[in-house]
């Protein structure tokens, strides 16, 4: 039997990494940047928070401040993200870099800085394992209310999730507050529609490109960190991420740009993603294998009806992947 | 005049783009309470120059003062602080936004869309204007949308407003509108510089015009005391003679007979309806609209672009033979010898490449053309230079990408090159649109010598008095309906206006 009060808080979890990350990267493409470096972010994100609470539970063994374990990880992570959107910034929007070449690229070398730094903490832990297991800083991820487990099916649907879950809802709503009900908001979607017009109505337009990517990044780093850390239970294994980045994307694509439309969509993705798991297929593992396409089956026909019904809201922002130059002619 | 303080004092102004010169060591003087045209042919600098006024461009040298105070416009938005406002030839506006959005893009504050559309309001009745703060850009029409343009200049509250070329895309009724919005606005103490091509316009509306020439300021003087005659020898540097030759056709023979022709857009609007006329060979047969009647969809059938619901068009060869051009692919309807030259609105989206280089533009036409596998790149390169000479494109080499020339010199390329591939018929539309002066006259005068060697030339125009001047028919649509036929010799602006808005050009009384 299908067995829903399960499935849905797994589905969930699978699908906040892909929330964080397509927020991220809609705030992103908001702006004009179609960044494809997102699944090398998320991956640097992951890394860098690993690295961090990686070396302050070596350093304080049993006797953890949450507040500090939960602390140094996320402050790592939102600096090796930041840090990986500043470099994508710097290429694509002061040099005019191709964005799409840039971000795969950013994507190869998120990837190789990952597995890179995951060897290597692996080496230092001396652990039999590959990989590095950080359970007490996991734990403070993952606590949640205490009241959750009184309150049966409902306790389990809604409150059994580790703080960074509700974060991640919160920040795609505000999201999507700040983009539909801001002066800052319209002003970045006229950047990333048309940024001549912006620059022309006195916008700034390179700062909003900056900002609005770096944020993007920022925010789907935390993906990549949820993952490790609330997820996978701190358990890092080099390339485990698998190719969530790449849904992340999709799921732009998927909510028209909407972060709103996000929050539930991904979780929808999260459910397509692990639905393999709970329908049984026996033995056969070629249709476990085509269950596993269904979230990017959905994209495409998402992808199909938006073109059929060519309605001006849901197109991708105008000046998407385009690099601005006032004086160009 | 001479002891006012000027608005705006540009000094010594010189820009450069690469290694062209733009503007050199340009003076000019802009007051309150008057409206300057600015004159010049394409690519003296015009643009460039108010560019630079409204922040967009920077000066490589020069000082700019605003009522006698030196200012530093390094951007945009400086010069909306300094009460400047530009409205461009192509709209700033973000399609998938509101007016209202748009209207207050780029301003501080708290987003309050309602006090920003109770404010549009206001302008609007104040000077006249229709505009629903509500309504998406991508919903309005070309004079809608400028409307908008010129309500956020106001709305950030400019009084220094400077239009390139507003009247390119309006039809004549439109342009009345705004000619009286921009003098009202001239009576409330503006400062108004319009950029234009068209004399009678420059005639009728300004004040003082100043004429630029290759980037330097040649002089600027009282409307009332000079004629077009003497604006346009100093626009061009040598005396130009200002008319239009219609040589008699000379045994003209139908060459394309259009019967019944409906043709229904994707969406479903009839955009042609029951369409019939003979076009003749050594003829032009002018056809004049209110813009989106149907003119692209009638060149575009006849080129094979454009799927047809209903009718025939048959293409006559000189010995009676008939054929059937529906039906047809663009390319055996191109190698009949049917040849389209038609300039959209962004006059690069149809025709030509704007990453290619002038020649490889040029190719476009004849790569098919010779056995080998390889292309012949010689001849585009040969015709681009020839292109370049006969037509005064001002580029600074055929190597260059088209999309750096301006917007007059593209053109140029794009209906030097239709000409050079020697059709029997030749559909035009909007030759000119947007060209100075001296760069029409020369396009007119290609037509005319195609027409002397006895192509049949379709001729779709936007400035009635050319069409008067130039066709030897004029085909008038209204509504996607042919609203009539009349022969150019001796027909009247005003009948053809009304035609233009009402079918037969009766009107109600």
């Amino acid at each position: 039997m299908f067995d829903i009060i399960s499935f849905i808080p797994r589905a969930v979890v699978q699908g906040i990494p892909l929330l964080l990350g397509s927020t991220g990267e809609t705030l992103t493409e908001k702006s004009g940047n179609l960044n494809l470096g997102i699944p090398g972010i998320m991956y640097v994100g992951a890394i860098s928070g690993v690295i961090g609470s990686f070396f302050y539970e070596q350093a304080h063994g049993a006797d953890l401040n949450s507040l500090v374990a939960i602390l140094i990880p996320i402050s790592c992570c939102l600096l090796g993200s930041l840090l990986m959107g500043l470099l994508y910034c710097f290429l694509t929007v002061t040099l005019r870099a191709n964005q799409n070449v840039t971000g795969l690229a950013l994507t190869t070398f998120g990837v190789g800085f990952g597995n890179f730094f995951g060897g290597s903490l692996i080496k230092l832990s001396g652990s039999e394992l590959p990989s590095i297991i950080l359970t007490q800083t996991s734990n403070c991820f993952r606590r949640s209310l205490p009241i959750a487990e009184k309150l049966g099916w409902f306790g389990k649907l809604f409150l059994s999730y580790g703080f960074l879950t509700y974060v991640a809802v919160i920040i795609a709503l505000a999201a999507a507050y700040v983009l539909r009900h801001t002066r800052t908001g319209l002003h970045l979607r006229a950047v990333g529609e048309n940024p001549n017009t912006a620059d022309a109505a006195g916008i700034n337009v390179i700062r909003y490109k900056y900002a609005a990517t770096c944020i993007g990044s920022m925010i789907a780093g935390l993906g990549g960190l949820y993952y490790v850390m609330d997820y996978a239970s701190g358990v890092w294994a080099n390339n485990a991420f698998g190719d969530r980045g790449w849904l992340a994307i999709a799921l732009v694509i998927f909510t028209v740009w909407r972060p709103n439309v996000g929050v539930l969509a991904s979780f929808l993705f999260g459910g397509l993603y692990i639905v393999h798991m709970y329908i049984p297929s026996g033995m056969n593992l070629a249709v476990k294998e085509l269950y596993k396409m269904a979230p990017y089956v959905v994209t495409i026909i998402v992808l199909v009806l938006s073109s059929m019904r060519n309605k001006r809201e849901n197109q991708p922002p105008a000046s998407l992947g385009l690099a601005y130059f006032r004086e160009e002619r | 005049m001479d002891n006012k303080i000027p608005a705006v004092q540009m000094r010594d102004i010189t820009k450069r783009f690469g290694s062209v010169l733009a503007n050199d060591k340009v003076w000019l003087n802009i007051y309150r309470g008057e409206i300057l045209a600015l004159l010049g042919e394409n690519g003296s600098g015009k643009t460039t120059l108010m560019n630079m006024l409204s922040g967009i461009y920077f000066p490589d040298e020069g000082t700019i003062a605003i009522d006698g105070k030196e200012v530093v416009i390094r951007s945009p938005k400086d010069a909306f602080d300094l009460g400047i406002g530009m409205i461009h030839q192509h709209f700033k506006l973000v399609d998938v936004l509101t007016a209202a959005e748009n209207i207050v893009l780029g301003l501080p504050g708290k987003l309050d869309l309602k006090a920003a559309a109770e404010k549009i309001r206001g302008i609007c009745s104040a000077y006249g204007f229709e505009v629903d703060p509500d309504q998406k850009i991508y919903d309005m029409s070309v004079s809608q949308k400028q409307t908008v343009e010129i309500v956020k200049v106001l709305y950030r509250g400019a009084d220094i407003l400077i239009l390139d070329e507003p009247t390119a895309v309006l039809t004549p009724q439109e342009t009345e509108k705004l000619f009286a919005v921009l003098r009202n606005m001239r009576n409330d103490g503006k400062a108004v510089v319009i950029i234009t091509h068209k004399m009678h316009e420059v005639e009728e509306l300004s004040d003082r015009v100043a004429v630029l020439r290759h980037g330097q300021f040649i002089g600027d003087m009282p409307t009332a005391k000079t004629s077009a005659q003497e604006m346009t020898n100093m626009m061009v540097g040598h005396p130009v003679v200002l008319n239009i030759k219609r040589p008699e056709p000379v045994n003209p023979r139908p060459r394309i007979e259009v019967e019944g022709l409906t043709v229904r857009s994707i969406d479903g609007y009839l955009k042609l309806e029951d369409v019939s006329f003979t076009a003749y060979s050594g003829e032009i047969l002018g056809i004049a609209g209110i813009s989106g009647s149907g003119q692209k969809e009638l060149l575009e059938s006849i080129a094979g672009l454009q799927p047809v619901e209903a009718g025939s068009i048959c293409y006559i060869e000189d010995d009676g033979r008939r054929e059937q051009l529906l039906g047809k692919d663009p390319l055996s309807i191109a190698q009949m010898g049917v040849s389209l030259s038609f300039v959209p609105e962004d006059r690069l989206g149809m025709g030509l490449v704007g990453n290619m280089d002038l020649a490889d533009n040029m190719m476009l036409r004849s790569f098919r053309s010779g056995k080998s596998m390889f292309t012949d790149r010689k001849t585009p390169h040969t015709l681009a230079e020839t292109v370049v000479h006969d037509l005064e494109v001002s580029t600074p080499s055929v190597s260059t990408p088209v999309r750096r020339l301006s917007g007059g010199n593209v053109q140029k390329v794009l209906v030097g090159r239709e000409i050079s591939s020697a059709p029997t018929v030749l559909l035009t539309a909007y030759a000119v649109r947007g060209l100075d002066i001296n760069s029409s006259y020369t396009i007119y005068d290609l037509i005319n010598r195609q027409k002397e060697q006895g192509v049949a030339v379709i001729y779709v125009g936007e400035d009635l008095d050319v069409l008067l001047e130039l066709a030897d028919r004029i085909l008038v649509l209204c509504g996607g309906k042919v609203s009539g036929i009349v022969p150019g010799r001796g027909a009247k602006k005003r009948d053809v206006g009304l035609m233009m808005t009402k079918l037969g050009g009766k009107s109600d009384e």
